[in-house]
């Protein structure tokens, strides 16, 4: 078998699927190599909270455009994720969360985030299942939810579809560059390609090594909580104005409560503990937002892991010095923008201008100057 | 940290690897969900309830008074939601919540109850055999008026004898083996007479009732408009699979049924120790050496959560953890370890034929899942068909855990505990191994937790939180 592909994508969460659908889409033969099913990590086990209130503000109109995507998902996907596309609440319970709180919708809304502030009272008519106690809010309504765990089915079948040659369970283990592109290790074989993608997730900073590439991923343990089946007790996707508080009910009736609250684990072993004290902390933070929450049970609490780079913006584009290389991950709440941004990404490598400028880490790499936005 | 060591489950593996360990010098917790320690066999009746004398009521009476006076710090009526490594548990108790720590933690969780789903499963008043048991000895309540008992194994008696003698009527017994298959038992059995004169004692109170016992048979439906009415029997072969053959109708207002019991292995899975499939241990089991040490350091396993062997070898296995305990804390010798451990080992040994013999009498039959129809209901939580199931299979699904990402099977305030041996058997005869296709990974909390008792009261300024993320 000497195929060669005119794409090889390592990694099939988000990013990697969207960017494999695309490339194939646009008439590449592509190869889509992913260690274990499609979508189980991140992209499988995320809060699939698609809100602009938690989105960094340069990710803004990213998040708009890839919110779009979702809510037309069964259009270019061919299955609807279970999307949901609701109101928006960011609460403030004391003086000190009303003026974070300003603040940071203040700069979402100049981003271009349709973000409005709103009493208390008029939040309660929006959502009348919040509690009395909310001073401010910020009311969006381009917000919602997708259900993530079908996201590895819907992806499975679009790609299948697509003509991309999906090869789960087969972990890479390295790259070698040869002279008409790459040779990708896997337990069964090498596959060859013109062009790779790097979309490892948490797991990037590892496969951009084998190329010779050092850059630092931070690897955050984000704790999630969900809830049997209840009677409705809210309707809107609800959060808090430091962001630690994500919260929403799927219509089946179970609420998933998040906010990025941190567990214990690494790239090595995964999510492997939670932190009962941070379970009770979030959960109170939940009950505090939405009271009749307290008579639910919880059925189920789990970790997943979210990369972040050291100036928490993504690392999306072209690997310096590799000509054809390139990598996509570490997006900020990449769960609402990863489409968007990888889809870019594939434009890019079909030799298409992107409609909005990738995010190239040249800037990221040997120096100590980490703070610049994207380029 | 607050103890030596801490131990999950307080029925008989549980209750003795306490009092093993505590008598040489280890500060011991015991914690169960239930509000008196024996577990299962030895459940208690619920306060104020006289029940008649029974031999697993002196049993449970006599382990009670044992650890009532040991130095055992008794954790009853204690729901665990949160185990975390090296070992912290957290539980919600009386006051609230509880945590303790300790270097080394013994998992004693028991088994849960198997039902082979068949149409009518759902219906009010078909109720698992071991959920009658419950019912039977804690509540002193009958599951019906009328009851057909049905499924597989020694529960069929131990259910059918708790009726007639709390004077119900069993309509019938249907038992998926033959009078063939339990015969060829009874040299296993003849090695623990005690339990063979109380088989007999069992024979005896139905045969005085004449109870008709339709051998060879499965449940091919339960019926009736909102509550279970009928009961439609079919014949089956030694696989459990329905042959040709004329069916029976019986007329009943309860069905007690169970295919046998499923070790409640939460805890080994949790810590992702090394485990494997043993058919005729009921399921999953975690590997373990000879005294119950898992492949993870200070963990510990023994009891039918380690693999279904019955209560004598519980005890056995209980005592052999708990001194493994001692003797890995540096509180027993090499040598008293051997001296000690000699007794209990003996008697797992000799309990084995027999725990064998029952133990395979109750294990998972393959055709018998087989003949479950697609549209039959799988996970009730969920409302998952085998229909469904096998559509996630053609749509990709290879493991139990993508299946349920595709269906919602086994999602539910369960976590799969009662559908997750179903549904391993039906993908795996697609996949081609239970192996291959593995279990639902374990997550906390282990048993469904009230968010009010989890939260308890606080005030907002006081709730400990993070950084924000970067704008
Ligand atoms: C618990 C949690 C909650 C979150 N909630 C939200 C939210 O509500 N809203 C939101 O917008 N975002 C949320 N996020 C963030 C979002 O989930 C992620 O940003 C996004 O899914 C990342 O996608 P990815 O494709 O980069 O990574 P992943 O989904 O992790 O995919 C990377 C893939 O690479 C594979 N891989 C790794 N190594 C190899 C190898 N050697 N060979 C082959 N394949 C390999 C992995 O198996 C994996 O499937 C959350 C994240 C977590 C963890």
């Amino acid at each position: 078998m000497s195929t060669t592909y005119d794409l090889a994508v390592i990694g099939g969460g988000v990013h990697g699927s969207t960017c494999a659908l695309f490339a194939a889409r646009g008439g590449m033969k592509v190869a889509l190599i992913e260690r274990g099913p499609l979508c189980r990590e991140a992209s499988g086990v995320n809060a699939g909270t698609l809100t602009m209130q938690m989105t960094r503000v340069a990710l803004i109109p990213y998040a708009l455009r890839a919110h779009a995507m979702w809510a037309n998902a069964s259009e270019w996907l061919g299955h609807d994720v279970g999307v949901v596309v609701c109101d928006g609440l960011s609460l403030a319970f004391t003086e000190q969360e009303e003026e974070l709180l300003s603040f940071r919708a203040g700069k979402r809304r100049e981003a271009g985030a349709p973000i409005e502030l709103i009493s208390g009272a008029d939040a309660l008519r929006v959502e009348p299942g919040i509690s009395d106690k909310v001073r401010l809010a910020g009311y969006c309504k381009v917000d919602g939810y997708a259900n993530a765990y079908l996201t590895g089915l819907a992806f499975r079948r679009a790609l299948l579809g697509a003509g991309v040659d999906l090869m789960e369970n087969t972990p890479a283990s390295g790259i070698d560059r040869e002279e008409s592109g790459f040779a990708v290790k896997t337990a069964t074989g090498v596959v060859r390609a013109k062009r790779v993608v790097l979309a490892g997730g948490v797991w990037i900073e590892p496969m951009l090594g084998w190329l010779g590439i050092d850059l630092p991923i931070k690897t955050l343990i984000n704790q999630l909580v969900v809830t049997e089946r209840v009677r409705p007790v809210m309707r809107t996707v609800v959060g808090i104005a430091n962001g630690l508080l994500s919260l929403k009910q799927y219509p089946h009736g179970t609420v998933v409560i998040g906010g990025g609250w941190q567990g214990i684990g690494d790239r090595e072993r995964g999510g492997v503990e939670l932190m009962p004290d941070r379970i009770v902390g979030n959960v109170r933070l939940a009950c505090h937002a939405i009271p009749e929450l307290k008579d639910a049970r919880v059925a189920r609490a789990w970790a997943g892991l979210e990369a972040e780079t050291a100036d928490a913006l993504p690392a999306a584009g072209p690997i310096p010095g590799i000509p054809d290389a390139y990598v996509c991950g570490s997006v900020h709440s990449g769960y609402t923008s990863g489409p968007y941004i990888a889809r870019l990404l594939a434009d890019r490598i079909l030799g298409h201008e992107p409609a909005l400028p990738l995010f190239p880490i040249d800037r990221l790499l040997n120096s100590g100057d980490a703070e610049r936005g994207p380029q | 940290m607050s103890h030596d060591v801490i131990i999950l489950g307080a029925g008989p593996a549980g209750a003795n690897a306490a009092l093993a360990a505590a008598e040489t010098g280890l500060k011991v917790a015991l914690f169960d969900q239930q509000p008196e320690a024996g577990g299962q066999v030895w459940r208690a009746p619920l306060p104020g309830l006289a029940l008649p004398a029974s031999p697993e009521k002196a049993g449970g009476d006599a382990l009670r008074a044992r650890l009532a006076a040991s130095s055992v710090d008794l954790r009853l009526g204690r729901t665990v939601w949160s185990v975390g490594a090296h070992f912290r548990l957290d539980a919600l108790g009386p006051d609230g919540n509880e945590t303790v720590e300790a270097p080394r933690l013994i998992a004693a969780t028991g088994a849960h109850e198997r039902v082979v789903p068949f149409p009518g499963w759902t219906l009010p008043g078909v109720i698992g055999l071991a959920a009658a048991t419950v019912l039977l000895k804690s509540h002193g309540a009958l599951p019906g008026q009328r009851v057909v008992v049905a499924g597989c194994g020694p529960l069929l008696a131990a259910v059918a004898t708790g009726i007639v003698k709390m004077g119900g009527t069993v309509v019938a017994i249907v038992d998926l083996a033959g009078p063939g298959d339990w015969l060829r038992l009874l040299p296993a059995l003849a090695t623990q007479p005690r339990l063979l004169a109380r088989g007999a004692g069992w024979a005896l109170k139905l045969g005085g009732k004449r109870v008709p016992v339709h051998f060879r048979h499965g449940v091919r439906a339960a019926l009736g408009a909102d509550a279970v009415a009928r009961v439609r029997l079919a014949p089956v072969d030694a696989q459990g699979a329905f042959t040709a053959g004329p069916e029976i109708t019986l007329e009943a207002d309860a069905l007690t049924v169970g295919h046998g019991l499923v070790p409640g292995n939460e805890l080994p899975r949790l810590f992702r120790t090394e485990q494997t499939f043993d058919r005729r241990r009921g399921g999953f089991v975690p590997v373990l050496d000879a005294f119950g040490r898992t492949s993870l350091d200070g963990l510990y396993a023994c009891g039918d959560g380690a693999g279904l062997r019955g209560v004598l070898v519980a005890e056995a296995a209980g005592q052999l953890a708990g001194l493994a305990c001692a003797h890995d804390a540096g509180a027993l010798t090499a040598a008293a370890f051997a001296e000690r451990t000699k007794a209990p080992a003996a008697a797992a040994a000799q309990a084995r034929p027999f725990s064998d013999a029952m133990a395979g009498m109750m294990a998972l039959r393959p055709a018998q899942v087989a003949a479950i129809p697609p549209e039959t209901v799988v996970c009730r939580c969920e409302d998952v068909t085998r229909a469904e199931i096998e559509a996630a299979y053609d749509d990709g699904a290879r493991d139990l855990n993508q299946m349920k990402q595709f269906t919602r099977c086994g999602m539910g305030p369960c976590q799969g505990r009662f559908c997750g041996d179903v549904a391993g058997e039906i993908l795996a005869a697609k996949v081609g191994s239970r192996e291959k296709v593995g279990t639902y990974t374990a997550r906390p909390p282990l048993r469904p937790v009230p968010l009010a008792d989890l939260m308890g009261s606080f005030d907002y300024g006081d709730i400990p939180i993070p950084r924000p993320a970067p704008l």
